[in-house]
């Protein structure tokens, strides 16, 4: 065991920090809360994208014969954190680099790798994911969005929900029924769907916090040429199964670091609020609640690294890999819960409000962390794979 | 970076494993807790014949010197099998207080005995106030002319009765300052505080003009204090990793009865409302370990972060062990609540081990001055 990193780590670590001191931009944070309109502001990360691709970080554990770095998941994680610690803003191609790439390198074929990868990692065609259907959720393979077979294309109908980044995307990796007849695990097919497309629709979905982070995808008879499924037809469960094993990964790395500097900012914050006339600070059950949402900021920290460590020592996650989901999305809103009790009634004013802290960025993260215990696999969907895959209890379901 | 054990530490728990469920099954646990000290001198030879008893310290006092990552992996494996008796109070208590304190000459004395499994002994440190603070420290060391007499009362000082010497913190004039105490010293009174977890012993020592030699005087003021808590840094440690090693075992026992008791035609472990349980059991335990790991490491390293990590360590272990065991509970229904049932005594002691070394609120508050004060 040793913590430190290593030699390489370090070289890593201060060469990409030297290039974000040089190249990321610093207001991102102004900009985020600033009026411009949600197009204004993809622009922007497009642009942001473009300039880590020019500077070689894009698609840093890609293989390299696919653009990428070849990085270990260490360095990916020391990527993830250097961008959170310095409060750079998100590649807005974030899902074609995390989730449709490596699925296109590990299923794809070589003409949809040379077609597709570049611009994945330029930022020059963006992608979403076509998932989750308002019928099919947790139950995911329950999907029936339909695709049929007509002669050199398949001819797409059906509906999905929850798809991040829709309205911006050049590109959808669409699961769709290709077997009714099928088991409800076998009869599905991975396919790579022009969003341009005729019969195409994009609706936004309001959320909570008033913003349309996400989009329902309405396909009408939507012509989808056959060489755009990806790997076998009817193994589409496999496909994206490995997909969204990448997306379980991939969180947490970036979390602690976010999570630390809002810890920071508060603990600035509860020294300027009073409770029962003394700063929020030096009140004992405020001591108490802060210092219970640090030790588990830091745990999440280790859980994190335990489970690197363990996959780059052994290949496969372990056991402290599979509670990561549960343990940050319910860390975050017991943190915005404190959060909340330390700004007292000024937590609730919203980015509207002149006398609101920080542009009313809590009562923003206090509604967002709402979503969190939901998004990317519930913590009841979280708790059955523990259940049943790491503690080897017989299936619920 | 890496987070995970070598093939030596791998190896060292593995053996531990091996070891501890061969001469410490559960129903020798049973046994020794039933009788007035929970000592066995034949375990403990073993115990000393492998090495357990000298693992921290150095080889030039007999022992094998490893650090305290092993440390930590092997006591793991102990508060698995609940290992009961004095090892504790003698390593990780008496034992780390004389390495922090003493002079080479004390430490040869007193750490080779202990290392080759010839002496017991423990900490005394809380007394009536219960408070783990060094200033609340009042026992009085006055000096006399062949060197000091302890006056006071001492609570809370784990397995007293089965040790040979005591390290007691004391009070000369403003100073708090360690001595070692042989524990059949004229005007030293030991009895017993019965208490929930009957694995591990709890005593009263009342002193009364209690003799110390000029040798057995260790460190005063500063040092004194430094050596104490380096000490029960240490041993806060080595605490939680034991709770890592008896959640682990607690939720493996849930585990399997989840798997094996059926109702309504089915196991248990298949609905929901269990199964979530048995998943929360984990997340309790890795997290924990992952903390005490974490902790072992920085203190060994002697980190600037290592104060923070004892504490970060320690609060979320002692509201982990307790609620695994309750869970356990929970999961097991009615037999949970028998005493034929071996879930309760990981229940009681995930509690003793809570209130030892301060309980999660007390080590939020120190975490607090460490890291919110100084932010």
């Amino acid at each position: 065991m040793d913590l430190n990193p290593t030699p390489q780590e370090r070289q890593f670590r201060d060469e990409l920090r030297a290039w974000l001191e040089a190249h990321a931009p610093r207001d991102w944070e102004a900009r985020r809360s600033a009026t411009d309109s949600m197009e204004a502001r993809f622009a922007f990360l497009r642009q942001w994208q473009r300039q880590v691709y020019e500077g070689g970080w894009a698609g840093l554990s890609w293989p390299k014969e696919y653009g990428g770095r070849g990085a270990t998941l260490m360095e990916k994680a020391i990527f993830t954190e250097e961008m959170a610690r310095i409060g750079a803003p998100p590649l807005p191609g974030i899902l074609g680099l995390e989730l449709v790439g490596p699925t296109l390198i590990a299923f794809g074929t070589e003409a949809q790798k040379q077609r597709y990868l570049a611009k994945i990692l330029s930022g020059e065609e963006i992608w979403c994911q076509g998932f989750s259907e308002p019928n099919a959720g947790s139950d995911l393979a329950a999907l029936r969005t339909a695709a049929t077979l007509d002669g050199d294309r398949f001819i797409v109908t059906g509906q999905k929900v929850w798809t991040s980044y829709g309205w911006a995307s050049d590109w959808c990796e669409l699961v769709v029924r290709t077997d009714a007849s099928a088991e409800k695990h076998k009869g599905l097919t991975v396919l790579l769907v022009d969003m341009h497309s005729p019969g195409v629709e994009v609706r936004p979905l309001r959320q909570m916090t008033g913003e349309t982070e996400f989009n329902e995808l309405f396909f009408e008879n939507v012509r989808v040429p056959v060489e755009n499924v990806v790997g076998r037809v009817n193994n589409g469960w496999n496909v994206a199964l490995g997909t969204l094993a990448h997306e379980r990964a991939l969180l947490g790395a970036g979390l602690q670091i976010t999570f630390k500097r809002q810890f920071a900012r508060l603990v600035e914050l509860a020294r300027q609020t009073q409770r029962n006339g003394r700063p929020a600070v030096e009140d004992p059950v405020i001591r108490q609640k802060l210092a219970q949402c640090y030790a588990e900021i830091e745990i999440m920290r280790l859980n994190q690294m335990r489970a690197i460590s363990r996959v780059m020592q052994t290949g496969m996650p372990g056991p402290e890999g599979s509670i990561q989901k549960i343990f940050w999305s319910e860390l975050n809103q017991r943190f915005q819960q404190v959060a909340m009790e330390v700004l007292g009634p000024y937590g609730q004013l919203t980015q509207a409000s002149d006398c609101a802290f920080d542009q009313g960025q809590w009562a923003y993260t206090y509604l967002r962390a709402r979503g969190n215990t939901i998004e990317a696999g519930t913590s009841e969907i979280q708790r059955n794979i523990v259940g049943h895959f790491v503690l080897g209890l017989p299936r619920s379901y | 970076m890496q987070f995970g054990l070598t093939e030596t530490q791998q190896v060292l728990k593995n053996s531990a494993r091996e070891f501890f469920s061969a001469e410490c099954p559960i129903g020798e646990v049973r046994r020794l807790m039933e009788t007035d000290t929970a000592y066995d001198a034949p375990l403990w030879q073993k115990m000393a014949q492998q090495g357990w008893t000298g693992i921290l310290f150095a080889e030039e006092y007999g022992g094998l010197g490893l650090g305290l990552v092993e440390m930590a992996v092997a006591l793991e494996e102990m508060g698995r099998a609940l290992l009961p008796g004095p090892y504790f109070s003698t390593v990780l208590l008496a034992g780390a207080a004389i390495d922090a304190a003493g002079n080479p000459a004390q430490r040869h004395r007193y750490l080779s005995r202990i290392a080759m499994g010839e002496a017991h002994a423990t900490l005394a440190v809380l007394e009536a106030d219960a408070s783990w603070e060094p200033e609340a420290v009042k026992l009085e060391a006055r000096p006399t002319l062949a060197g000091f007499a302890l006056t006071g009362r001492k609570m809370f000082v784990p397995d007293a009765a089965a040790a040979d010497f005591l390290v007691c913190a004391a009070r000369r004039g403003g100073d708090l300052g360690l001595f070692i105490v042989p524990r059949g010293a004229p005007g030293l009174a030991v009895s017993p505080l019965p208490a929930l977890d009957e694995t591990r012993k709890l005593y009263q020592i009342v002193f009364e003009e209690v003799p110390v030699a000029e040798e057995d005087f260790l460190a005063i003021g500063d040092s004194a204090r430094e050596a104490l808590e380096r000490a029960l840094a240490v041993a806060t440690v080595a605490l939680v990793a034991e709770m890592v090693g008896g959640m682990q075992r607690v939720m493996e026992i849930a585990v399997e009865y989840a798997k094996a008791r059926k109702q309504f035609g089915k196991p248990i472990g298949q609905f929901q409302a269990v199964q979530h349980m048995c998943a929360d059991m984990l997340l309790l335990t890795e997290s924990s370990r992952s903390a005490a790991y974490y902790a072992a490491w920085s203190l060994q390293k002697r980190a600037p972060e290592a104060a923070a990590a004892v504490s970060i360590a320690k609060a979320y272990a002692s509201d982990a062990y307790r609620e695994v065991g309750n869970r356990a509970i929970q999961v097991h229904g009615g037999m949970g609540f028998t005493w034929e049932n071996n879930v309760h005594l990981y229940y009681k002691r995930a509690k003793a081990s809570e209130l030892m070394f301060g309980d999660a609120a007390y080590h939020r508050e120190r975490l607090a001055r460490l890291v919110i004060d100084t932010l």
